[in-house]
């Protein structure tokens, strides 16, 4: 063996993104990851934004003028959507990381019951709750 | 849809770090025999086709963890696998990724043993003399014993870092495998060195870096779900932060019995007797 003439074989950011035929968790983790770093993107741009409002109120009716369109309404909606996937997926990432709603360890019998199979009835509630405020603030968001 | 003497294609990917610039896929023709496994056909290729092509294999029975490669997008055991399990005759078998390949579909596995090394895999008791120089037995109940006898399956085979999204963005993670050691041996009820070992997974590469996608136990052969073992572990960590925890009990030592019969204890319902109850039940699984 030639040490040193080894050639890396890591995935990457690949490696987040294309989870194959995995199960859904890998997936949602990918989800958590970029809905995060949206928010906080998100985030930046809102302080920028807001902060006009320090320059008085004829700039700040100006600023919000630009964005009395129905581009950024939709761009609310996603941000808002990406909020309420975070918030709920994480609130199943926190308990689950605690060891709840995993079930416990058990002998290896083939065919394998895995934790991940296991959690699964408590995902898709979080997955409906989800889809419930979704669709909840979409209908605010339209009238 | 497979028959005697149908032809299976076996892409395998081939590199030699001394004569290649990069890996390329090389494509060999097996033909197919009942109960042919991944293994099978490399060993085909390499006797009768190409003795040029690396891989590497010991057991052919799922004991050794030599022979996890990266077959059709997603790591097995190539004696573990046989052809008609992935429902396809066309084949595309790489070396495990997250790692560095040596040649062919040999991986380096270097970091993963030394990751499983720095958790320190072994019981670790305040009064080391009865380790070094056992005089008497640890005590254990049935129970305490399934309570980690699932992580004790681990085989090394470092399918689990191949599988995690964690693991090929930080290469200095301590992965599935390493961490569902440490748990393996925290939940152990002999043991007393989760102390000792949260200094080498209570930080930023190592139970935090798990964010539960759970493809490492999805992919572990053996069935040790190593992702239960992280999170279970992460409690452990927890509830001693907050000082909360010390509730476990440790094994008493004991003397060994000395001439009186030995008391009969129930066996458990193992798993080569539950299955073969599951077979005999006319359960078509074997
Ligand atoms: C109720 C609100 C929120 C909850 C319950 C929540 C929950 C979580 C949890 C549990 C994680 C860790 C998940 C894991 O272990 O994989 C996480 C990650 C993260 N969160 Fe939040 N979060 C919330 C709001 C936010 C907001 C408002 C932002 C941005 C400003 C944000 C940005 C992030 C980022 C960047 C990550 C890291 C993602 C990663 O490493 O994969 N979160 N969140
Ligand atoms: S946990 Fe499973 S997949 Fe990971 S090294 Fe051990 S046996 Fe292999
Ligand atoms: S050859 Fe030993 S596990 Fe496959």
């Amino acid at each position: 063996m030639a040490e040193g003439r080894k050639r890396e074989n890591y995935l990457g950011i690949k490696g987040w993104v294309r989870a194959g035929r995995y199960g859904l968790e890998r997936y949602l983790y990918f989800l958590q990851r970029l809905t995060g770093f949206g928010l906080i993107i998100y985030l930046l741009i809102h302080l920028y934004e807001t902060s006009f409002r320090l320059r008085g109120e004829v700039t700040w009716e100006g600023v919000m003028g630009l964005f009395d369109q129905p581009v950024f309404a939709v761009l609310e909606y996603v941000v808002m959507a990406a909020f309420i996937f975070h918030a709920l997926n994480g609130l199943r990432l926190v308990i689950e990381e605690l060891g709840f709603a995993l079930g416990k360890p058990r002998r290896p019998v083939y065919p394998y019951e895995t934790s991940l199979q296991r959690q699964r009835p408590f995902m898709w509630a979080i997955g409906v709750l989800i889809i419930v405020f979704l669709v909840v603030s979409l209908y605010d968001f339209l009238v | 849809m497979f028959t005697e003497e149908q032809i299976i294609t076996f892409k395998v990917q081939r590199f030699d770090p001394e004569r290649d610039q990069g890996p390329y896929l090389k494509e060999y023709h097996v033909p197919y025999t009942q109960g042919l496994t991944v293994l099978d056909g490399l060993y085909y290729i390499k006797e009768k086709l190409d003795g040029s092509l690396a891989f590497r294999a010991s057991c052919r029975m799922a004991v050794c963890g030599s022979c996890g490669m990266f077959i059709n997008g997603k790591p097995h055991l190539a004696c573990h696998t046989q052809i008609t399990e992935l429902e396809s005759t066309v084949l595309e078998i790489r070396p495990l990724p997250n790692y560095s390949v040596i040649k062919d579909l040999v991986c380096d596995f270097t970091p993963l043993f030394a990751k499983h090394k720095a958790i320190k895999p072994y019981i670790i008791r305040r009064e080391a003399g009865e380790i070094d120089n056992p005089t008497r037995e640890f005590l254990q109940s049935p129970a305490e014993l399934e309570s980690y006898l699932q992580f004790s399956y681990c085989m090394k085979c470092g399918l689990c870092l191949a599988a995690c999204p964690t693991a090929a963005t930080d290469r200095n993670f301590l992965g599935p495998q390493a961490l569902g050691q440490a748990y393996r041996y925290c939940a152990d009820s002999r043991d007393d060195g989760l102390a000792e070992r949260v200094k080498e997974i209570d930080h930023a590469h190592g139970v935090w870096r798990c964010h539960l996608a759970g493809a490492c136990s999805e992919a572990c052969p053996k069935g040790v779900d190593p992702a239960l073992g992280i999170q279970l572990l992460k409690r452990q960590v927890v509830l001693r932060a907050v000082g909360l925890g010390k509730g476990r009990k440790l094994a008493a030592v004991v003397p060994p019995p000395s001439g009186q019969a030995k008391p009969r204890v129930e066996a458990p319902p193992f798993t080569v007797p539950r299955a073969k109850a599951e077979i005999a039940a006319g359960d078509s699984r074997s």
